[in-house]
């Protein structure tokens, strides 16, 4: 059968199971555009390739599947690197398809050429410049390989427009030798001796904590989890990246540990004797400063990726696979379990005494944004989706919303990446249509990729934001009246410019807005009560409020500063 | 730091304290050289020299010898970040110690006919050899250990007008198991 390269483009995506893209077209991918029309793949039209991104991910993270973008060469292609780069960060499988000018005018600075495969190979796991038609069924099945298997994250591939203009033969690779990949080996054996020797650990520690990172999640590992926690009643915390790992509401679970963990999370690590890291990569969000780290802990370190091991910190034993694998071949090989009794008791007290606090809420407001975070909890349906930004909305979300299973928190991680929430909220709700999807984003998140709410509306995407207005970019607010003598520089937004309500309204959106307790509660039972088009509400929140626990920057873990209801005694 | 950047700090500084040989083969694929480049770069380890050419038999691969500053990172990270590039089929990685090391020098030395025999005298008991004279000048080739074309070096300096490249250097194991067959 003779195809286009663009043709064959779209059927090796339907090949790989796509059903959905998220993408803006352009001159050197308009080829690609045109057998779009005659495919099942819905394709998602967005206001802006970085939202094209973000989409992506928000879908790879609510699926577990690769998601797949496609932008256009040059501006297109520079518009989803901050994707990408966060796709990186984060480990999130995504196939980037970009628009290249033809191979005879690569190198000539083409009108809208860019070298994006030298721009990302820093940022994806790899990437791929295909010169010829009849490469590309196995450069895409390859990027799919690549990005789902092993240690996931973004593949680029780009297809210059003669190579997506001319013809070949279609065919399509029928295993994985096909794919031509002699240097990528992601299956992994079990070294029975590390295994053996991290048993030993386990079975003479007195203060254990299972230190759950993303890679709990990407290895789909949380019933396994679930198991070997409970048969051994050791204490758990889940990172910023793992939330909905481990069910919150669970007794063992300590919540989230970090720079803004909860202070047990954050003190067990500290105190403990033994830390077991499943996929988790002891950020420094996590460790604090490093030389103050644990420093009674000896560490298993379970990782899919080799290089993580003694990169920040040195493992007593390192395990190299799939964080599921290994916690099976642990449970299987584990004769002595202990209860930890003298260290619950320790633990038990610690959260007695700081739980999570914030300030009593006032009833005509300015609202306490964790109030609002806990109210749309309160009110939300099991398993709704939430996505977030980068800040204090982010940290209040992941510390104030009860995560009960994997897929139920989406967010920017390692790169921190501002203007993530919405269009993250958008490709979580595609993937996840029979799920409500929140996203909680900061006003000034939301100026960033607000526009994607047009997407949203357009293809009938009713996700609900909520706006924790503060009228300031606020977690560098809270460290400049912190760490800056209270000196506010340029973190100043203002509440009502732009008026969120008719920007909301102008994109076609239901526009809310709350400032007191009662307007809050009305304001959120009415967005539940819409689910045809996207609702947007702008919570009036409270710009002094700050976001606690807090490890300063630079300090040890055992700086922890808890709210100053809390501050007098220990800490 | 990368290759282009400050190529030949091992050249005239001699050996590096703690390095590491490290001997890795490639997929010829477009990119590929700067891929390694790039990641040495951005992980800020340091490299010494870097010479690159197609592998033995195998038209599809190269064989990317890197002299690598064992201080700047710890071996076991460089190792592992850049067993992380798709296109790296192998690393083997060499202690100084366990390798036969080789390095190529030639160097062309504006030296008038009467003081010519001086410079033979300095170079020939390095091993090094003429390959090419005129009325100006002579060039010298020393195809020797990294130490050797160290020494050869540091004879030329006494001369005024000398241009010297090196190749860095390429090394296999001794008498070990091959890397690839």
């Amino acid at each position: 059968m003779e195809l286009t390269g663009a043709q064959a483009l779209i059927k090796s995506l339907e090949q790989e199971g796509v059903e959905t893209v998220f993408g803006l077209p352009g001159g050197a991918i308009l080829p690609v555009y045109d057998p779009l029309i005659d495919s099942t793949i819905r394709h998602i039209l967005v206001r802006h390739e970085q939202g094209a991104g973000h989409m992506a991910e928000g879908y790879a993270l609510a699926t577990g599947r690769a998601g797949v973008a496609i932008v256009t060469s040059g501006p297109g292609a520079t518009n989803i690197v901050t994707p990408i780069a966060n796709a990186h960060m984060d480990s999130t499988p995504l196939v980037v398809i970009t628009g290249q000018v033809p191979t005879g005018s690569i190198g000539s600075d083409a009108f809208q050429e860019c070298d994006i495969t030298g721009i990302t190979s820093g940022i994806t796991k790899h990437n791929f410049l295909v010169k010829s038609a009849g490469e590309l069924p196995r450069a895409i099945a390859a990027a799919f390989h690549l990005a789902t298997t092993g240690r996931p994250g973004p593949v680029l591939v780009d297809v210059p427009k003669d190579v997506s203009q001319s013809k070949m033969e279609w065919w399509w690779p029928s295993s994985i030798e096909d794919l031509d990949l002699p240097g990528y080996h992601p299956e992994v054996e079990l070294d029975e001796d590390a295994i053996a020797a991290a048993i030993a650990l386990i079975e003479t520690a007195q203060r254990p904590v299972l230190y759950v990172g993303g890679g709990t999640l990407k290895s789909r590992a949380s019933k396994e989890l679930l198991a070997f926690a409970e048969r051994t009643n050791m204490p758990v915390v889940t990172t910023l990246m793992a939330r909905g790992a481990f069910p919150d509401s669970h007794p063992q679970h300590l919540g989230m540990p970090g720079m803004h963990g909860f202070y047990t999370a954050v003190t067990a690590m500290q105190k403990s004797d033994l830390l077991i890291s499943l996929g988790a990569r002891f950020d420094d969000r996590v460790t604090g400063r490093l030389d103050g780290f644990a420093l009674d802990a000896k560490v298993i370190h379970v990782d899919i990726d080799r290089a993580e091991f003694n990169k920040v910190r040195r493992a007593d034993v390192a395990l190299h696979g799939q964080v599921a694998a290994i916690i099976s071949a642990l449970d299987a090989g584990l004769e002595k379990t202990s209860h930890y009794e003298p260290w619950w008791r320790q633990l038990r007290d610690w959260q007695a005494s700081y739980p999570l606090a914030y300030d009593e809420p006032v009833a005509d407001g300015p609202l306490r944004p964790q109030a609002v975070v806990e109210a749309i909890a309160q009110r939300a349906e099991p398993g709704t989706i939430v996505a977030a930004g980068v800040g204090q909305h982010q940290m209040w979300a992941a510390q104030h919303w009860r995560y009960e299973e994997p897929g139920t928190w989406i967010n920017s991680g390692g790169a921190g990446t501002m203007g993530f929430g919405v269009p993250a909220a958008i490709g979580a709700k595609v993937g996840r249509p029979d799920r409500t999807v929140w996203a909680i984003d900061g006003d000034g998140c939301f100026q960033m990729t607000a526009q994607e709410l047009v997407t949203a509306r357009s293809e009938g995407i009713p996700i609900k934001v909520a706006i924790l207005n503060n009228a300031y970019l606020g977690m560098v607010r809270q460290w400049q009246e912190m760490f800056y003598d209270e000196r506010y520089s340029e973190v100043y937004l203002s509440p009502d410019l732009p008026d969120y309500v008719k920007w909301a309204e102008a994109m076609g959106c239901v526009g809310l807005r709350a400032t007191n307790l009662d307007e809050m509660k009305r304001v959120i039972d009415e967005a539940n009560s819409i689910n045809d088009v996207p609702v947007v509400i702008d919570f009036r929140t409270d710009a002094t409020e700050k976001v606690f626990p807090m490890v300063p920057s630079g300090e040890t873990n055992d700086a922890i500063m808890v709210h100053p209801s809390q501050r007098g005694g220990a800490s | 730091m990368s290759p282009a950047a400050e190529p030949f700090v091992g050249a005239t500084s001699s050996t590096p304290v703690r390095h590491h040989i490290l001997s890795v083969l490639v997929e010829n694929k477009a990119g590929a050289l700067s891929r390694i480049a790039g990641l040495f770069a951005r992980r800020g380890f340091n490299i010494y020299s870097l010479a690159v050419a197609p592998a033995e038999r195998h038209q599809r691969f190269s064989r990317v010898t890197i002299v690598v500053d064992a201080e700047s990172a710890p071996l076991e990270q460089i190792v592992g970040q850049l067993e992380k590039l798709v296109n790296v089929v192998a690393i083997s990685d060499l202690a100084p110690r366990n390798a036969l090391e080789r390095e190529l020098l030639i160097a062309t030395i504006q030296v008038n006919v009467n003081n010519r025999r001086t410079l033979l005298n300095d170079i020939e008991s390095l091993g090094a050899s003429i390959v090419d004279v005129d009325a100006f000048g002579l060039t010298v080739m020393l195809a020797g250990t990294p130490g050797a074309c160290d020494e050869l070096e540091r004879r030329l300096d006494n001369y005024d007008e000398v241009e010297i490249h090196r190749t860095g250097r390429v090394a296999l194991p001794r008498l070990g198991p091959r890397l690839v067959d």
